[in-house]
């Protein structure tokens, strides 16, 4: 298929999708209205809902809120895996005594821990960005553990022959291995960091995304909840955008299959 | 059979009777290589020719300090070998580049964890990049190289630091058979020039041959032994092209292959008969 007969496919589906939804909502089939307009609202509605908050410029406030919140939980997220996920590799030892701990704290649904991260942190950002950083903590710090355990010995032994010293391993070697690893799993890692954000704000919050969906829930306006959710999808394709294009840059010494996977 | 030893001259890698046992998965114990012994002169090029799995492999990781000898000693230029051989280059079988870093990338590393400031070490390494005919091929990721090329990077990033002892295992591996003759008739060239000690593991007798001082030939696995040892009076400066033609070359062929085929036949008998036991 050429790229101009899959565009327009792809634009088919969703005009369909939305003239579907416009007509179950509005116009009676068989002698009713086969989705009520309560439950479902309708396209117009909705897009009128988006246009209205971009016009209107609130909208902005809660994007930059949420924003600023992933790229916190993003950015203490991956330091903090980095660092314990260096540690851990290099000390195999201190790896062991903490391996089942880090296993259980890694099987809690991290929704739970959003009430408590509201008492501590209260409910500005920080609480939010600390939800963030527990699932982004997680996926860096096994890539890293994963990335410094991994480097081919081979490789290694090559460093030591040409004479690097311990700290030139770690630079020339462990690291850039450990960050080709965390690299390949951006997308999942930016992806957790905006998931905390919006959920955190979900649960409890003054601006962001995540609150103006909840807003429009707790008054059953459904249209704003559809507008809240298209707004995010679209929110988050652009930063999985971004972050493809940083990816690009970072893994050019890559294979390309490698780099798909 | 005779073990040349200049007394002038320090011998810069000697193994006695150095033995090399893996231990296996299953807590039994296998000896790749028993006390083997050989002697590289300041400035000789030894060749090791022997069956595949035969511990070719095993035998250069003990001269780089990369493994222990279960027994026996090694000593380099007269003294005992402890933790890493500081005066070899290591020209690894498998890949061993670093991927994440361009081809001069590469070889200027070498010379920059000496300290050697960045400007001057990348100069040097396209310089090197060059003389292994890879000078347009600076800026390509290892993966964006075929492994001929590789090797031949590979070689550039050994031979930069200029070590005094040179361990090559299977470098012209990968090359089709012309290549191969360029690449020995360098390699050569820039040996002739300053003399390093190299031990240079090959399966190509001829190879061998065409290059070496002296062709050192090693038995079938488990257990192989060096069991012969032959000196190459063939004129230098040679060329690989034409030493192949001398009536020289073609006796002390027919010589060496005789020896080697039977551990050839050996070694593989022994591994399919290994693999239909498992
Ligand atoms: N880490 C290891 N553990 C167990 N056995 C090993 C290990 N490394 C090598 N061996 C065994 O030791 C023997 C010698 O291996 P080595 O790699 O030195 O062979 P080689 O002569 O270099 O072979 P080739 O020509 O195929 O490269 C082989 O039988 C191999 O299976
Ligand atoms: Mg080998």
């Amino acid at each position: 298929m050429s790229r101009a007969a899959l565009l327009l496919c792809q634009v088919l589906v969703a005009v369909v999708v939305l003239a579907l939804w416009q007509v179950f909502t509005t116009v009676p089939l068989f002698g009713r209205i086969l989705l009520p307009p309560f439950f479902f609202s309708n396209p117009i509605d909705v897009f009128s809902q988006i246009i209205n908050w971009f016009a209107s410029g609130v909208i902005w406030k809660h994007l930059a809120i949420t924003l600023w919140e992933s790229i916190l939980a993003f950015v203490i997220g991956s330091a903090l895996g980095i660092l314990v996920g260096f540690w851990f590799a290099r000390q195999p030892r201190v790896a062991a005594v903490f391996d089942p701990y880090v296993k259980m704290t890694n099987a809690l649904p991290r929704v739970v821990l959003a009430p408590i991260f509201a008492l501590w942190f209260g409910l500005g950002i920080w609480s939010k960005v600390a939800l963030g950083v527990t699932l982004v903590f997680f996926i860096v710090f096994f890539n890293v553990y994963q990335g410094v355990k991994e480097v081919s010995t081979t490789v290694l032994d090559n460093g030591r022959m040409l004479g690097m010293s311990e700290r030139q391993l770690m630079r020339h070697v462990y690291w850039p291995s450990a960050l080709s690893w965390m690299f390949s799993s951006l997308h999942t890692s930016v992806g957790f960091a905006v998931v905390g954000a919006v959920v955190g704000e979900y649960l409890g919050a003054a601006a962001g995304l995540g609150y103006l969906i909840q807003q429009a829930e707790g008054v059953f306006d459904v249209a704003g909840v559809f507008a809240g959710m298209f707004v995010l999808s679209a929110f988050v394709i652009l930063i999985d955008m971004a972050v493809t294009v940083v990816e690009r840059r970072l893994l050019v010494w890559r294979p390309a299959a490698a780099r798909e996977a | 059979m005779n073990q040349a030893m200049d007394k002038a001259k320090p011998t810069a890698v000697a193994l006695e009777d150095a033995t090399v046992a893996f231990r296996l998965a299953d807590a039994r114990v296998y000896t790749a290589v028993e006390r083997a012994r050989l002697a590289v002169a300041h400035g000789e090029f030894v060749a090791i020719v022997g069956p595949t799995g035969c511990g070719k492999s095993t035998l250069l990781n003990v001269a780089a300090g990369l493994l222990k000898p279960a027994a026996g000693a090694v000593t380099i230029f007269d003294q005992p070998l402890a933790g890493l051989n500081r005066d070899a280059g290591y020209l690894f079988q498998a890949d061993a580049l670093f991927p994440w870093k361009t081809a001069i990338d590469n070889v200027a590393i070498g010379l920059e964890i000496k300290g050697t400031p960045r400007q001057k070490a990348l100069e040097q390494a396209q310089a090197w990049l060059t003389s292994v005919g890879l000078g347009a091929f600076a800026n390509r990721y290892p993966h964006m190289l075929s492994g001929g090329q590789r090797k031949r990077v590979g070689l550039a990033q050994v031979l930069i630091r200029d070590p005094k002892i040179l361990l090559m295992d299977e470098p012209f591996g990968p090359l089709d058979a012309q290549t191969r003759q360029v690449m020995g008739n360098l390699l050569l060239e820039l040996w002739t020039a300053d003399r390093k000690a190299v031990l240079f593991v090959t399966h190509d007798l001829e190879e061998a041959i065409a290059l070496a001082d002296r062709v050192v030939i090693m038995s079938a696995g488990p257990s192989s032994r060096i069991i012969g040892d032959w000196r190459v009076e063939l004129p230098r400066p040679r060329d690989i092209f034409e030493v192949r033609l001398d009536k020289q070359f073609h006796e002390l062929h027919r010589e060496i292959w005789g020896v080697l085929k039977e551990e050839v036949m050996k070694g593989y008998a022994q591994s399919t008969q290994a693999g239909g036991t498992n």
